[in-house]
């Protein structure tokens, strides 16, 4: 009898341990919330300079689901342009994944590949992103396609720069090991470098998910007609700081969101890493 | 035609911080005979290792030549299984897949390499962790792993590098009398690096004691004690007690030049 109370109350322990934490986790977003609204409210600054959380929910909620067209004509067409977003980013984003790994094992592995390309690109490293804008846009027109290019040179470098370091720090022995058991060049790249990258290959696809959702705002901004970014900078031109934030608020979801699956997919595949770090306890 | 040979193996470093070369192993000469357990013994930086990697493969020599079984050694190869000091596993790979891993590069299909794997799973005692990874498993267990996945590929000659030095002495005196054991059923040779004399002497049949750097042979010790082998026996303290002499001649030799 005892010890079946005694088990129970093990198992409930990391439970309770749990909702605690989860509701620390609230109390701190809660108060600022509580005094933006407050803040807002007190007239200190004219109401359409500052638009209280309400307000925002509001609009935000106009624009999801079409309340009162308070949005105007985004009423109701969030999705659209959520999708609009994130299509660009999974493709300009999963382009550089590719590219990015390839190029970064290849890098890592092969003094030959290091020495014909590293330098090139490592010169077209430190140009921002952003300042390519004029000639995509002469090279691509105003649409998706931009965009696309944008996400690709700002996701690019962090999974390139995360895979050459993955690849260039692989266990000398764990090489040997496979080079002993009759691996060929080939199999020692993709059953011994590659896996054993694979940690180092994912901090740089947490690291480019972040950086595609800033391009694809920026992108949106300046050569595109469409998406959340759009969505933002148009509500700027009409004063509608209210839309303007609740697109703020979107694209921090979705980054997030976006963020949360890749990381899944690294529990997944880095399953073997349980036990090895804290984190995985 | 002796299993392993070693003609004149010279092998120097370049230390290009002091603009040097390091002379490592100064002429080595040396014949395996096919089942036989050799023991390299020697002080730390003797390049006891490194010769062990140029007959793994791993390593060239500056000059001279190594051969197994007639053929000279210029890469590595599953003739050779190598069990490293630290288990060197892939540490994204199941216990079973570890073992396994040679016969998957060969292509040979999953359900039949893990039954082969199973053998020699149970053969270091590792039965029912085949589905573990080697982050939850024990550095003598894993030690285990490593040397179940040198013996799988079958291969001629084994090649140990220290591969107990990092565990706790009990754990130690079990893989001993493990590795004996499976050396005794499995007729293969063994060159078996370390630096303890006691380690050497309970495992091998031969010892080559090897010089401070750089490397040389000092000596060649036969040593065909029965097993098991009674660490207290006269006969046992009487080769301890010669190889030990060799040893302090060795360093007292060299304190006298220097």
């Amino acid at each position: 009898m005892t010890s079946v109370t005694e088990t129970a109350a093990v198992r409930s322990r990391p439970r309770a341990g749990f909702s605690l934490s989860g509701f620390e986790r609230l109390i701190v977003p809660a108060l600022v919330i509580a005094g933006w609204e407050l803040f807002a409210r007190s007239g200190y600054l004219p109401v359409s300079l500052l638009p209280a959380p309400s307000a925002v929910l509001h609009a935000l909620a106009d624009w999801v689901i079409g309340l009162d067209e308070t949005t105007q004509s985004y009423s109701g067409h969030w999705h659209r342009d959520a999708l609009a977003s994130a299509l660009r980013v999974f493709a300009g984003f999963g382009l550089a994944s590719v590219v990015g790994i390839l190029a970064g094992v290849g890098i890592g592995w092969s003094r030959l590949i290091e020495k014909g390309l590293e330098p090139t690109l490592q010169m077209l490293r430190p140009i921002p992103p952003v300042s390519w804008i004029p000639l995509a846009i002469i090279w691509f027109g105003i649409a998706d396609k931009p965009a696309i290019f944008l996400v690709f040179l700002g996701a690019f470098f962090p999974v390139l720069m995360n895979a050459i370091h993955g690849a260039k720090t692989v266990d000398r022995n764990l090489v040997r090991a496979g080079a002993m058991m009759g691996a060929s060049q080939r199999q020692l790249l993709t059953s011994i470098v590659f896996p054993a990258a694979l940690p180092s290959i994912f901090a740089g696809l947490r690291i480019a998910i972040g950086s595609a959702w800033m391009l694809t705002v920026t992108a949106e901004m300046v050569a595109v007609k469409s998406g959340l970014g759009y969505v933002l900078w148009d509500s700027y031109y009409f004063l509608r700081y209210d839309i303007v934030i609740a697109a703020m608020i979107s694209i921090g979801l979705l980054g997030y969101l976006s963020d949360l699956g890749i990381k899944a997919i690294m529990g997944r595949v880095l399953r073997w890493q349980l036990g090895m770090t804290v984190q995985g306890n | 035609m002796a299993a392993i040979e070693l003609r004149n193996i010279v092998k120097t470093f370049s230390d290009p911080k002091r603009g040097r070369e390091l002379l490592t192993l100064d002429h080595i000469d040396l014949d395996i005979e096919a089942n036989d357990f050799v023991c390299l013994l020697g002080p730390s930086g003797c390049g006891k290792s490194t010769l062990l990697n140029i007959v793994a493969g791993f390593e060239h020599p500056t000059s001279g030549v190594a051969r197994v079984d007639g053929r000279i050694i210029d890469r590595p190869g599953s003739d050779r299984g190598v069990v490293f000091q630290q288990p060197t596993l892939m540490p994204w790979l199941t216990v079973i897949d570890n073992v396994a891993f040679h016969l998957r590069l060969k292509g040979v299909p999953k359900h039949e390499r893990r039954a082969r794997a199973r053998e020699f799973i149970e053969l270091v005692g590792l039965t029912g962790f085949e589905h573990h990874h080697p982050s939850e498993l024990s550095g003598g267990m894993n030690q285990r792993v490593g040397i179940a996945r040198a013996l799988l590929m079958n291969p001629r000659v084994i090649l140990m590098d220290e591969p107990f030095a990092a565990l706790d002495a009990q754990t130690k005196l079990e893989m001993q009398e493990e590795l004996v054991a499976i050396w005794q059923r499995h007729r293969c040779t063994i060159i078996f690096v370390t630096h303890s004399v006691d380690e050497a002497l309970v495992l091998g049949n031969k010892i080559v004691i090897m010089t401070r750097r750089p490397g040389r042979i000092r000596d060649c010790v036969d040593f065909d004690m029965p097993r098991p082998r009674d660490i207290t026996s006269p006969a046992f303290n009487d080769t301890k007690r010669h190889v030990l002499r060799l040893i302090r001649e060795e360093s007292t030799r060299i304190v006298h030049v220097s």
